[in-house]
């Protein structure tokens, strides 16, 4: 019977059946920030466990706020910082060459197609992008993660999204992606793998891609996940050049995590997304989503760029091309944060900083900050923000504050006329 | 083993998120019980009141489906432990959510909606009791009523081993 690319890495990594339910997979990365990690530190100090599985597998960063805002920030920063220190943890990014986790370890090549991935992050998913099976865990899976390099998982179903159509002009992977959570709800994909198909997905870079598995847990999803192609292949050619004699060889060696045409899925839908509009949130969940026209004239008091959804480089032009010449409206305070130092250093030699400051936007070090709430951004009691994350909830920006998710193109828009619009107006 | 069972507090909304169990401007505490005065802060639902002596007596939640859906935060399973609350019921949970109660050795047990539609109805002050081995819950309020529930054997070893890391240590 044949294979779907999950129940492939499943077997490839299987390390332990403890029930007809559940497996226990070999871990390739283990990936650690300075919110949740911390208290896994400190309590496998305290039983006498303070051991790494392996240094190399183990890759840290200090991300979700930074540089440290105050002394218990300061305090988790700390804290991991002596860890990979102690444990020579070599792959450890600190402030200066940090920045917000799912695009800074993409962009260092640690993630390869057929991998297992896990990470005290429910955003993990975004790696699936390049063919892997990336979970976002709690504390003590990443703890037992650290020491043991296993973590358990249910055996999960997959659920088959084909995607076609040409995107129309100012639509994107963040709208494909809101889309598609509308249509399966919040909790449609819980316990499953998505698994991210088609001609449009084919078409997509990798930073479309990221876009698109990045939001898979706002439907529930365990992972989203690509099939590794020539795509992937050049995204990570720097880094598997010697590994492969070309990019051809390693196509044909990616192709391998394919599924197989006969696997077996829990469920198959197929979106067309030619006639799709820009989506925008409208309540306090990833699932309230409507087409931009039926959100115009909608209040916003801020504007925020960035995160492990739409804080990379083509987020960046894409909103530029909106800003490029023009201020942001006088009513509206707008926030960009790259992703990355790479990606802001890009920005800035694209002079793609300088349209942003100039327009009016602050422009912050790579951060998670605003997007949880955390720093550089949060929201005041009432306040309405437009932003390019993965969350709505209620308070996630701030106690009281309310967030439209949207794309960077969205969010461009919004910030020139002050209010939600429809951003195919300016391009 | 952790002791499971008590006074219930019931959270009649599907949906209830991580933000809402737990806000994130919390998850920069290094202890698990600096969360306990936070438990369910943001939490907007009719008369709920998360600083009431309801929350405060209570030792098990009865909720709807998608119970802890959002963030990985284990933030948001240690805040109901410190609060001495070790179990939670519900239609369904968000896959993390789950996995952080029963690695904690909690425990996250599905009903089905009719079954927790007779849970609700039992009244405002209902008593739950568990029964691991047989794998059943009574709920005692105006009424008592009986229900079977599905523990698979892995979880369980969980449970008694007081969870994940132990019982990997021991194993792996």
């Amino acid at each position: 019977m044949g294979k779907t690319i999950a129940q492939k890495i499943f077997k490839d990594h299987l390390r332990d059946t403890p029930s007809s339910d559940n497996v226990v997979l070999d871990l390739d990365v283990v990936m650690c920030h300075e919110i949740t990690t911390p208290i896994a530190i400190n309590d496998l100090v305290a039983r006498g466990l303070d051991r790494v599985f392996d240094p190399v597998k183990i890759k840290a960063v200090i991300d979700h706020v930074t540089p440290s805002k105050d002394s218990k920030t300061a305090t988790q920063a700390k804290i991991l910082r002596d860890w990979a220190g102690r444990h020579k943890i070599k792959d450890f990014f600190d402030v200066g060459d940090n920045g917000v986790c799912h695009a800074l370890f993409p962009e260092k090549g640690f993630i390869r197609p057929g991998y297992t991935v896990i990470m005290g992050d429910s955003h993990t998913c975004t790696h699936g992008a390049f063919g892997a099976f990336a979970a976002g865990v709690g504390t003590t899976d990443l703890e037992v993660g650290i020491l043991k390099g296993v973590c358990s998982f249910r055996m999960p179903e997959t659920l088959k999204i084909t995607i076609t159509g040409i995107l129309p002009a100012g639509v994107y992977a963040k709208d494909v992606i809101l889309y598609i959570i509308k249509q399966l709800t919040v909790n449609g994909a819980t316990d499953k793998v998505m698994e991210f198909v088609g001609p449009l997905v084919a078409a997509m870079s990798m930073e479309s891609r990221m876009t698109l598995c990045n939001m898979a847990i706002e439907a529930g999803g365990t992972c989203g996940i690509c099939y590794p192609d020539r795509v992937t292949a050049e995204y990570l050619w720097p880094f598997i050049q010697h590994d492969y004699d070309s990019i051809d060889a390693a196509v044909v060696d990616f192709s391998k995590w394919h599924s197989d045409p006969d696997a077996t899925y829990a469920d198959e839908i197929t979106i067309d997304v030619s006639n799709l509009a820009p989506q925008v949130t409208f309540g306090f969940k990833p699932d309230q989503v409507k087409d931009v026209m039926e959100m115009e004239g909608s209040p916003i008091d801020q504007i925020y760029m960035g995160s492990c959804t739409n804080g990379r480089i083509e987020d960046i032009r894409e909103a530029a091309r909106i800003l490029k010449g023009k201020r942001i409206a006088d009513t509206v305070r707008g926030i960009l944060s790259p992703a990355t130092p790479k990606i802001y250093s890009q920005a800035m030699d694209e002079g793609l900083i300088k349209i942003f400051m100039d327009a009016g936007f602050c422009v912050t070090n790579p951060t998670c900050g605003a997007c949880l709430g955390m720093s550089t951004g949060v929201l005041a009691e009432g306040e309405v923000c437009a932003s390019t994350t993965n969350r709505n909830f209620n308070g996630r920006m701030g106690k009281g504050g309310m967030v439209h998710l949207m794309s960077p193109l969205t969010a461009a828009a919004a910030a020139v006329a002050g209010y939600i619009t429809d951003p195919r107006k300016y391009i | 083993m952790k002791t499971f069972g008590g006074p219930a507090l019931i959270l009649d909304r599907s949906d209830i998120n991580t933000d809402e169990i737990i806000p994130a401007k919390y998850l920069t505490e290094n202890s698990k019980e600096a969360l306990k005065p936070y438990i369910l802060e943001d939490l907007k639902l009719g008369s709920f009141d998360p600083k009431g002596e309801k929350l405060k007596n209570s030792r098990a939640i009865v909720t709807r489906a998608n119970f802890g859906c959002g963030s990985s935060r284990e933030h948001a399973v240690w805040v109901l432990e410190v609060n001495d609350i070790n179990m939670v019921i519900a239609e369904s949970f968000a896959r993390i959510f789950r996995q952080n109660m029963f690695n904690c050795g909690m425990l996250a047990l599905e009903l089905p909606a009719q079954d927790i539609d007779t849970i609700i109805n039992l009244g405002n002050d209902v008593e739950i009791t568990v029964d691991t081995e047989q794998a059943k819950i009574t709920a005692t309020g105006d009424k008592a009523a009986t229900f079977s529930f599905a523990l698979n054997p892995f979880d369980r070893e969980l449970i008694l081993a007081g969870g994940w890391l132990e019982y990997a240590d021991k194993k792996y």
